[in-house]
């Protein structure tokens, strides 16, 4: 038997945007075992809802993460809204609808630059981030913000964005979507993209139901689970929604599924937009959730399943506010997919269930 | 101008920020602003760096590690802290887990704010970096190059709620129980907070 040696990869590494710790046990060059550390971006926003009421709230809940910082507000307001029984008007759920396409775009355009520069592909790195800047280009123009936008609030949403306008991102996302597909077919068979991911990191489907994976990662393994299924807010006035699933349960068929949903994204708003109806955009929402009053919601980030519990206790303060993200349910999965790989392999495997540490340590 | 003005290598790293911060560094450095062409080029290593991009405020777990990158950084450094996190704690100030700004862990030379901060402002405190770059290899050409004192080892119990040190909330309580047993301090402290 060979020497086991244990090499520690991050906090800081190169292909780490964010900090997470791993002790990777090798043995020649295989690694045998990941001893994930989590705790460095640990700042403690659940307990900060007993020093902001639930109004402000939403602003520290888009600081959760700033890559998903549309869809943690949008969660946060739909628990609340479940918690006081609030009607949100349509055209605010529909614009809900499009923001969250686009940040999906944009997280996964981000995310797709980044597996890039993880395997040396400078070119197609920046050339994602270039298309990506489109996205953000909409935002600034909607919502005056680029990264986080602060789009939504309790029963309803902070801005319109008029018919036209709506038209002229449908039309911006058409010429995109041009572009995209030269991206898309590099992704899809371009030599050195293939030989560093394919077959790297395999979960299968039963592995992936025993450790419960949620988002692109399960639909990876042949799955469909995805909670815009349930037609949750705007979801439910689409004709048709169909989880983009891929049954190869590698690191390749993980950037398939996410460049597909790019497209579906695409779709998706352009369905909305043509058939947004008018009226308000927002519910004067009074008082305070009731004591001992409880409610859930569940979204779809760009990662996955996110879980949302709100707790009143009859004052503006809430009494507890929790929520269950992604990248937290997805460690064990990625932990059990290192098992074995090589340690070139190791940055790549990271990189494929696309961590959000900020999200899962909060 | 100096050599390592014309084409400083920087280093990023996330202190404890939400990302918002970390992706518009990394926008500066893309096709937004290619910041590349004037040689500005992002380096995983420390000890290649020249400016230390962080952001994010920072908690106890991290001050190690933010220590340990700037000094392995060669003089002359320069340390940008980038987003109003980073400058003072921000948004998260007030959270039990955050100690403030990077300048409780370690010397920091420009501040950039902004919640996120935008790719304009990074690029302006990079400018502003450099300026003290020059100042700092000039010095330590003529040989009189002093590295700034670090501040001292922070720890949760120093962190300012509501501009008074926690720790100084405790002496207090202590001294106005005088030497009681510890029971009693956290009595009268929770009488007080109610
Ligand atoms: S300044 Fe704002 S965007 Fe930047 S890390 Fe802090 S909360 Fe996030």
């Amino acid at each position: 038997m060979a020497d086991r040696t244990v090499i520690p990869f991050g906090p800081q590494h190169p292909v780490l945007p964010e900090p997470v710790h791993l002790d990777l046990v090798i043995e020649d060059e295989k690694v045998i075992e990941a001893i994930p550390q989590v705790g460095f971006i640990h700042r403690g926003l659940e307990k900060l809802v007993e020093k902001r009421d639930y109004k402000s709230f939403v602003y520290i809940t888009e600081r959760i993460c700033g890559i998903c910082a549309f869809g943690h507000s949008l969660g946060y307001s739909e628990t609340i809204e479940a918690l006081m029984a609030v009607e949100v008007p349509p055209r605010a759920l529909f614009l809900r609808v499009i923001w969250h396409e686009l940040s999906r775009i944009h997280s996964h355009l981000l995310w797709m630059g980044c597996l890039a520069d993880g395997f040396g592909y400078e070119n197609l790195f920046m050339q994602c981030w270039r298309l990506r800047e489109r996205v953000l280009d909409i935002f600034e123009r909607t919502t005056g913000g680029r990264v986080i936008f602060s789009a939504v609030n309790v029963g309803g949403v902070n801005h319109d964005i008029s018919n036209e306008d709506l038209r002229g991102i449908v039309t911006i996302l058409e010429d995109m979507k041009d572009e995209y597909q030269v991206l898309l077919k590099t992704f899809l068979l371009d030599k050195s993209v293939l030989s560093r991911l394919k077959g790297v990191g395999v979960l299968t489907k039963e592995k992936a139901v025993e450790y419960g994976v949620v988002g692109p990662f399960v639909r990876a393994s042949g799955i469909p689970d995805d909670i815009r299924n349930f037609g949750y807010g705007g979801y439910g006035y689409l004709e048709d929604f169909e989880p983009v699933v891929s049954d190869d349960c590698d690191g390749h068929a993980r950037c398939m599924v996410r460049a597909r949903e790019v497209l579906q994204s695409i779709d998706i708003i352009k369905e909305m937009v043509s058939k947004i109806p008018d009226g308000e955009i927002m519910t004067k929402v009074k008082g305070s959730p009731a004591d001992g009053s409880k409610a859930v919601s569940r979204l779809e980030q760009p990662r996955g399943e996110s879980f949302y519990y709100a707790k009143g206790n009859g004052t503006k303060f809430l009494e507890r506010f929790r929520i269950r993200t992604p990248t937290s349910i997805n460690i064990p999965g990625m932990v059990f997919a290192l098992q074995g790989c090589d340690l070139a392999d190791v940055p790549l495997n990271i990189l494929t269930i696309d961590p959000c540490i900020s999200c899962t340590e909060r | 101008m100096s050599a390592v003005s014309k084409s400083p290598w920087v280093l990023h790293y996330d202190a404890s920020s939400c990302n918002g911060c970390d992706i518009e560094v990394l926008a500066a450095l893309t096709p937004l602003y290619d910041v590349e062409r004037f040689g500005i080029i992002n380096t995983g290593n420390p000890k290649h760096a020249d400016v230390f991009l962080i952001t994010g405020s920072v908690n106890e777990l991290q001050v190690p590690i933010i220590r340990q990158l700037y000094e392995q950084m060669l003089e002359p450094k320069v340390v940008v802290a980038c987003g109003i996190c980073a400058c003072t704690g921000g948004v998260f100030k007030e959270c039990y887990n955050t100690l403030g700004g990077v300048d409780v862990a370690i010397p920091v030379d420009v501040y950039a704010p902004g919640c996120a901060v935008r790719p304009e402002t990074i690029i302006d405190a990079v400018v502003a970096g450099l300026g003290v770059l020059e100042e700092k290899s000039a010095l330590l050409k003529k040989g009189e190059l002093v590295s700034p004192e670090m501040p001292p080892l922070p720890s949760a119990a120093d962190k300012m709620v509501q501009g008074e040190r926690v720790s100084d909330t405790w002496k207090n309580n202590i001294a106005a129980a005088g030497e009681a047993p510890l029971a009693s301090v956290a009595a009268t402290s929770s009488t007080e907070e109610q």
